[in-house]
């Protein structure tokens, strides 16, 4: 099934279903120049993205590398103060091998705040230009790629708008299109149905080892991945919180296990493994929800489906997000925020089947260019932390 | 024999869930008998679907979810008061920064 005949071809061969342009600041220092860069052109689809350590990271090169050359970004100035750790020379070579255009500005070389500003702007002018240019071409359902993450989650969100975006997920995989659920420490208990899933006992074992992985991480922190809002709204347990999440993956076959930053290799269902491997290093493995949206980003997402019961009310930079209510009341409370009522399940308004259609033909028509609330009200929230992972192996995209 | 403001997910389950906020006073039928709720609980709180012992594993969607920490008579309202975690302690603003307590699951 052809999605849309409007999709943006990049010179790689990847086609998004936006026409952005990031502003990317590599540490802090650059973090307010590049912000009074992108302020006149922010509904003009120029985002703010960056990393703000000064030390340097292999995985937050390798998620500035995946963000900066998305499907959905057509071009890229970075923002450099001069003296950072950050290699600006590598990422702008691996931008402008993906064919990109892109441009980088030093604020030490460039005489200051006022004159970089004043150059970003110009640069900007130009870009705007060069990407309005993109060819359009058409997007097969087995090229589109949806993340499901779920944030400010209560008792609801594993009975109405988890299960919900699982039947959308099932019929995606049908249909040969990249699934992405995540979180690891929120599948804590769910380990022996999860694995009975896999598509080969080697991925099985890997899957189990990354929920004990996450369990250890998260015993070593002494807090689970678990606000007390969620205990407010009647969750009482990890364990209770892990299996309304797991629902989101629906019950398709599990194809694979990808870490931040890799691209699923083909259509099918993906665990996305977010806690850091080794000892614990840098604290809590995703500080919030949007540090886990840019992790599903990274590994190509599309559109981000995201379940939310408390109500909260972020998007993205790169990728839109799709908030989808599980809690009927909040919903009331909140309805400009919200793109899917799943809570209406619970109030005999519609069926768990008919929520999982609206969730699916919601994806496609913003994959065909119609906005989320979240990218009318301007939301474009964007973090990135220190991390560290190993390489995934083999075994972890069986090709069964 | 539950009340329909409470939703039986699994029948393998011993808790109910409310699909709709119950009022401190209301009645409800749990198993059969009439239980009166003490306080006002939101959609979305479990309600015992049966008495449960100490030690017991509270199951919802037929998966444990945590063990009982006492005696839950059938209808009373279950969460952190009567069941705790068999991983990682729930953290609430009432408790504060917990210390974490390690259970083997497996």
């Amino acid at each position: 099934m052809i999605i849309t005949d409007q999709a943006y071809l990049r010179a790689d061969g990847r086609k998004g279903i936006r026409n952005h342009i990031v502003v990317a600041y590599l540490v802090e220092c650059a973090h307010h120049v590049a912000r009074e860069i992108v302020y006149p052109y922010r509904e003009r689809g120029v985002h703010l993205i960056g990393f703000g350590g000064c030390y340097p990271n292999d995985y937050a090169a390798r998620m500035m590398r995946t963000l900066c050359t998305h499907p959905n970004i057509g071009g890229v100035i970075l923002l450099s103060l001069g003296c950072e750790s950050f290699n600006r020379n590598s990422l702008r070579e691996a931008i402008a091998a993906s064919g990109r255009p892109v441009e980088t500005l030093v604020i030490q070389q460039n005489g200051g705040t006022r004159k970089t500003i004043e150059q970003g702007r110009k640069l900007m002018d130009d870009m705007l230009a060069k990407v309005a240019q993109v060819p359009r071409a058409p997007l097969h359902i087995n090229e589109f790629i949806v993340g499901t993450v779920c944030g400010g989650s209560d008792a609801t969100s594993g009975i109405t708008a988890n299960p919900g975006i699982g039947r959308a997920f099932d019929r995606l995989v049908e249909q040969k299109a990249g699934c992405i659920f995540e979180e690891t420490g929120e599948l804590i208990g769910c380990e022996d149905i999860m694995t009975a899933r896999a598509a080969t006992p080697a991925l099985a074992g890997i899957l189990r080892d990354s929920v004990t992985k996450a369990a250890k991480y998260y015993a070593v922190l002494g807090h689970g991945s678990f606000a007390p809002g969620n205990a407010e709204g009647g969750l009482s347990t990890i364990e209770e919180k892990s299996m309304g999440a797991y629902a989101k993956s629906g019950a398709s076959r599990i194809s694979g296990l990808l870490k931040p930053g890799d691209i699923p290799p083909r259509g099918g269902l993906y665990l996305l493994d977010v806690v850091p491997d080794g000892e614990v290093r840098f604290g809590f493995p995703n500080i919030n929800d949007n540090a886990e949206i840019a992790e599903l980003i990274a590994c190509g997402s599309h559109v981000i489906l995201f379940s939310t019961g408390r109500g909260s009310v972020v998007g993205s930079a790169i990728s839109p997000v799709i908030k989808v209510c599980a809690n009927p009341e909040t919903y009331r409370r909140m309805s400009e925020d919200m793109d899917v009522d799943a809570g209406k399940i619970l109030e005999g308004r519609a069926s768990l089947d008919e929520v999982g259609r609206e969730i699916l033909e919601l994806s496609l028509a913003v994959a065909r260019g119609a906005p989320t609330k979240s990218e009318e009200l301007g939301h474009q929230e964007f973090v990135l932390t220190y991390k560290s992972f190993e390489p995934i192996g083999p075994s972890c995209l069986p090709s069964v | 024999m539950h009340d329909p403001k409470l939703l039986l997910l699994d029948p393998a389950d011993n808790v109910l869930v409310a699909i709709q906020t119950l009022e401190a006073g209301d009645t409800l039928t749990v198993a059969g008998e009439r239980v009166n709720v003490p306080t006002r609980l939101t959609l979305g709180h479990k309600l015992a679907a049966r008495a449960i012992r100490a030690g017991e594993r509270i199951l919802k969607y037929r998966v444990p979810i945590g063990s009982a920490t006492r005696d839950i008579a059938a209808g009373e309202h279950v969460h952190l008061h009567n069941m705790k975690s068999d991983y990682i302690q729930t953290f609430t603003l009432e408790s504060g920064q917990t210390f974490s307590t390690k259970h083997d699951h497996h």
